[in-house]
């Protein structure tokens, strides 16, 4: 054993090597994407397969095929990346696997950066496959180990649900040095009856999943990361993070409380949690997201004529949406305990405080993107539908050019439903590259099919920037450190017949204007593909400054583009050089040609 | 021994690094540490907050509880404000002082002054060290070295018992690209000068 230092998602990624992985697929997200990357970092023997798949439900399914050949594998994402995948998901869940497979679905209380506060452990009820939850990295690192273990056992894949605050938490934790080396898979047997779906077999796997599933409800009982500590006539039942915030509040309070730690939420451990429930009779659940152990418990209280009162989100003393903090679960525990609270400290006269809305970076070409859009547009009747990533901050004054956004695809598919209502507007779709491999081809494909009127724009800035920049089929690199031949979005287009397309450098803004313009008069599914790489992937040019000898202090350059860089420094309007990226927006969009390169970059 | 640290500030500054070189020189004395980061969407110029929680006994949650940090790091006068209320009633505050304007101050309403900011530490923390970051950069070279310049004034001022400028050093060699070394360690000693000299 020695101590280092890991972030969660390291940690599972550790966890999984030493519990001897084959194969890694995943599709980024936040707060997951840093599990695969960890691995291929320390992959430098290259004895593990890792990929970033097209989407998530590609990412599961070539996992599930590398497990049907025995191997070892770990499917990555984030929750609602779950979602995309819950296709195959569900149909695995019956079907199960041969060597084994864990799916790690991190959730994310808050949210913090995702569309929605959906629970994985609901999704592990539905599917009916066993979850562990960790409580800190140094339970992920163990825990994924045992997940793997379980569903080499149990023939089934295992989901894994951390949540962002065990992600993106560090800690220092026991690895350890001498890891299990792993067997190389057995291969494919055929088994028609094991790996063909049909309803007769679905049947017979149903009934063994319930049986299984009945098993495992007192087996998890006795797993040694679902425990009872302390004794008491009141209880506190939880699980995730929020277990170190129970711990860390109860510090504060001289009362002897009886705890329920439960890490495997499905199956749930009944008879530990019977166990629990004997001799307290008021129990206070702890939990982030959907009151799943809450449920559990309060159903236990029916099924075994049970006199417990159970407290917490369903009876409206704990928080129904957001994350805990110690702070919040500490409140619900002295009103749980009816303790009157300290005074809360008067935080006297605070001054106003700047909002930060978080914003495209200096030198961003989806901002010159957008901005031509809006300009090209200007006093015609349009709806600029927008997609998930770093575009979507296209939304925030003063572009305001994102006019809806839903989930991964949707602007394609929105726009031409908002078309066929209002065909007078010209209706947008905004898709980033690694948006437009993921789930936008079968949107365009209903576009061409179903005739319908829209203009299609691909930002295509060569990479996965919001999630850390990834690279994806249109980059032509993998995991793996291969040159793959790049998967051209434009081909695709063609093949699928729109042929009025046209590629545009958005930071040549005439051009760009006048192409949005022309283009936006057409009818039928028509592209733009705007050109131009992510700041994180392009050389910094040489940066901009104004010319205050010139300059009329129009402020067209500030309240237009919203670029970080341009700032008013006493008055007065200035490019701030540690951030300007030398994109050179601005100085195409001034009235007087004040804004001028400046000869060398700056640092 | 017990140090929680807050280090606050606008996404792109460098918390992230700043918070894992304390964890490595708190390690390296054998303590037990915690952290916790803002990953994600508000990396792109929001407000971000690491937490960075020192022991030498288990350490539960990944978070600092509010009124019960012993330093606040503000990497821009605003964000060390909005992360005052994490402060104990004996913590120490070392702030930057060049403010960082938010990309909505196209619309004047939201104007502030990083002045005002500092005031307002001044009358609600009972030590603060306010360290004048252009300087430091004009030292230096080069606007890079924020992040170490406020680490080596906080393991100055002695709030990380344990951590000194060497514990610091040693940590920077360790965790930070070779060819940035140089540019590190002098940011260190500058900064440390720039204390003695103000104490003058
Ligand atoms: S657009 Fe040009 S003239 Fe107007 S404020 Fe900006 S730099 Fe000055
Ligand atoms: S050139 Fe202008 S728009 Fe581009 S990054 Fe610099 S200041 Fe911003």
């Amino acid at each position: 054993m020695s101590k280092r230092f890991l972030m969660g998602n390291e940690a599972i990624a550790l966890g999984a090597i030493h519990a001897g992985v084959h194969f890694v697929s995943g599709y980024p997200g936040t707060p997951s994407t840093e599990i695969l990357e960890s691995v291929a970092k320390w992959n430098s023997s290259g004895n593990i397969y890792v990929e970033w798949s097209v989407n998530e439900k590609a990412a599961l399914e070539v996992a599930a095929g590398a497990a049907y050949a025995g191997a070892s594998s770990l499917v990555t994402m984030k929750q609602v990346g779950l979602n995309v995948a819950s296709d195959p998901l569900m149909s695995l869940a019956y079907v199960g696997i041969k060597g084994s497979m864990v799916i790690v679905s991190a959730d994310d209380p808050g949210p913090i950066s995702s569309q929605t506060e959906q629970d994985t452990r609901h999704f592990a009820q539905f599917s009916k496959l066993p979850v562990f939850d960790p409580s800190s990295p140094e339970e992920a690192y163990e825990m994924i180990q045992d997940a793997f273990a379980y569903s080499r056992k149990y023939q089934t894949p295992v989901l894994f649900r951390p949540t962002t605050r065990i992600c993106h938490g560090c800690a220092s934790i026991d690895v350890n040095d001498t890891p299990t080396s792993s067997d190389a898979p057995e291969g494919f047997v055929k088994d028609t009856n094991r790996w063909v779906i049909f309803p007769r077999t679905s049947y017979l796997n149903h009934l063994k999943i319930e049986k299984r599933n009945e098993e495992l409800r007192s087996i998890l009982s006795n797993y040694p990361h679902n425990f009872i500590e302390g004794s008491g006539r009141v209880g506190i039942a939880c699980g995730g993070v929020s277990y170190s915030y129970v711990k860390e509040a109860l510090q504060d309070i001289p009362q002897e409380i009886k705890l329920l730690k439960v890490s495997t939420p499905h199956p749930f451990p009944e008879d530990l949690a019977l166990q629990f429930m004997q001799g307290t009779n008021e129990i206070l659940v702890v939990e982030e997201l959907d009151p799943v152990i809450e449920q559990e418990l309060t159903f236990l209280c029916g099924k075994h004529h049970l006199p417990d009162n159970i407290h917490g989100k369903l009876t409206h003393e704990m928080p129904q949406a957001g994350e805990n903090s110690t702070e919040i679960v500490k409140a619900g525990i002295l009103a749980f305990l009816g303790i009157e609270p300290m005074p809360a400290e008067s935080s006297s006269d605070m001054p106003p405080l700047p909002v930060r809305p978080p914003v495209l970076c200096a030198g961003c070409p989806h901002r010159a993107s957008f901005y031509a859009v809006k300009k090209a547009m200007h006093g015609k009747k349009a709806v600029f539908c927008g997609d998930i990533g770093c575009y979507t901050l296209g939304n925030a004054m003063p572009l305001d050019m994102v006019d809806t956004c839903l989930c991964m695809g949707a602007d394609v598919t929105i726009a031409q439903g908002l078309h066929r209502i209002e065909p007078d507007a010209v209706n947008f779709a905004f898709i980033g590259d690694s948006t437009f491999f993921a789930s936008g081809i079968t949107g365009v494909v209903n576009a061409v099919y179903n005739q319908t009127d829209i203009v299609l724009v691909i930002l295509d800035n060569s990479t996965t920037a919001m999630t850390g920049h990834q690279p994806h089929p249109g980059t032509g690199r993998t995991m793996m450190g291969n040159i793959s031949s790049a998967v051209s979005a434009e081909k695709i287009l063609r093949a699928i017949g729109v042929s009025n397309i046209k590629t545009v450098d958005p930071f040549d803004y005439e051009l760009a204007v006048k192409t949005v313009s022309e283009i936006a008069e057409y009818k039928g599914v028509r592209a733009i593909i705007f050109k131009a790489p992510c700041i994180s992937v392009a050389s910094p040019q040489p940066v901009f400054h104004v010319d205050s000898g010139t300059c009329i202090q129009c402020g067209k350059c500030l309240r237009e583009l919203g670029c970080p860089a341009i700032v008013k420094e006493d008055g007065k309007i200035s490019i701030e050089p540690t951030l300007c990226y030398g994109c050179s927006l601005c100085a195409q969009i001034c009235p007087t040609g004040s804004i001028i390169r400046r000869c060398s970059h700056e640092n | 021994m017990k140090t929680d640290c807050l280090l606050c500030g606008v996404g792109g500054q460098g918390t992230v690094l700043a918070s894992k070189i304390l964890a490595f020189a708190a390690m390296e004395k054998g303590c037990e540490v915690r952290t916790s980061e803002t990953i994600g969407m508000a990396q792109r110029g929001g407000c971000v907050v690491s937490h960075v929680r020192i022991k030498d006994t288990p350490i539960y949650s990944p978070l600092v509880p509010l009124h019960s940090a012993d330093i606040l790091i503000g990497f821009e006068p605003a964000e060390a404000v909005r992360c005052l209320p994490y402060l104990s009633a004996s913590g120490t505050v070392i702030v930057s002082k060049k403010e960082i304007r938010p990309i909505t101050s196209w619309n004047s309403a939201s104007e502030y002054t990083g002045s005002a900011m500092l005031s307002y530490l001044e009358k609600n923390c009972t030590k603060l060290i306010v360290i004048d970051s252009e300087k430091v950069f004009k030292l230096c070279g080069s606007s890079r070295v924020l992040n170490i310049a406020l680490l080596a004034a906080a393991v100055h001022s002695g709030s990380f018992g344990g951590i000194n400028t060497d514990d610091l050093k040693h940590a920077v060699k360790s965790l930070v690209k070779p060819q940035f070394h140089e540019l590190n360690l002098s940011a260190i000693d500058t900064v440390i000068a720039l204390i003695g000299e103000d104490n003058k």
